[in-house]
């Protein structure tokens, strides 16, 4: 299914600047795992070294988290568009619980 | 590498800080970037969502919620960004980078900020000592995610 990713700003440098891309995919994991064998420079940023998503990388499928659909295994239809959106965090220090 | 805010939207930026104490504040920077240099023409507020903790730690979880609170930490929640972020790229804007403030405590990153920081991204930070905001500082992660550097801020008095 021909499917649009799309790039987050921070990550668009190892794209040659493009915001989306297309990509041919039945599943999510699977668009992702092309997209990464194609722009290599991303798979660090997206996967942690066994292989799973960062923590702080969220995955929507048009307008649904796919933590709350089928994660990896989520399946694909045409036209839709897959967001990589950061998650956005962050804070000063840890607070004394005496305090 | 600057980023240019006006008078009028650091003003919002502290007065978010201050509306919010003495939780973290949080929100996003809108504009439009040409290369090194970014300038932002709208700031908007949004919800720190370490407020809902329950919801929270389901996007991105914190070791300890008796200590790490919306007092010290902050996450914005992603359907919040895709939603603004779409809303930008309809009017022409891009996303520059995000606001978030640190009541009772420098306007410097912690290696929390650091931990979770993106590159490129403009991390604009306020420092709000007992409800009234006080310095400004903005930082942009470096390519090995060691250090952050200082960015210079331009068109407002900090």
């Amino acid at each position: 299914m021909p499917v649009k990713v799309v790039i987050p700003t921070p990550l668009r440098q190892y794209m040659g600047k493009k915001d989306s891309v297309e990509i041919q995919a039945g599943t999510v994991g699977e668009a992702l795992a092309s997209l990464t064998a194609q722009y290599a420079d991303l798979r660090k940023h997206l996967f942690n070294e066994e292989g799973k998503l960062r923590s702080f990388v969220n995955i929507y499928l048009n307008d649904e988290d796919i933590r709350y659909l089928q994660k990896s295994e989520t399946p694909l239809s045409e036209n839709d568009v897959i967001s990589i959106v950061p998650s956005i965090a962050g804070g000063s220090v840890l607070r004394c619980i005496c305090s | 590498m600057a980023l240019k805010l006006n008078q009028k939207l650091l003003d919002e930026i502290r007065q978010h800080g201050a509306r919010e104490y003495p939780n973290e504040c949080c929100g996003v920077l809108l504009g439009k970037a040409q290369g090194d240099h970014k300038e932002v023409s709208e700031v908007v507020p949004l919800k720190n969502l370490r407020q809902d903790p329950k919801l929270a730690q389901e996007i991105l979880p914190l070791e300890d919620i008796v200590t790490e609170t919306e007092r010290n930490r902050f996450l914005i929640d992603p359907r919040e960004q895709l939603r603004v972020e779409k809303g930008a790229r309809a009017r022409g804007l891009e996303v520059l980078g995000y606001y978030h403030s640190h009541p009772d405590h420098p306007a410097q990153p912690s290696i929390y900020d650091r931990e979770h920081a993106w590159p490129w991204y403009s991390y604009v930070i306020i420092s709000v000592d007992g409800g009234g905001p006080k310095g400004l500082t903005c930082w942009v992660l470096s390519e090995d995610r060691t250090q952050f550097h200082p960015e210079k801020v331009e068109g407002a008095n900090l």
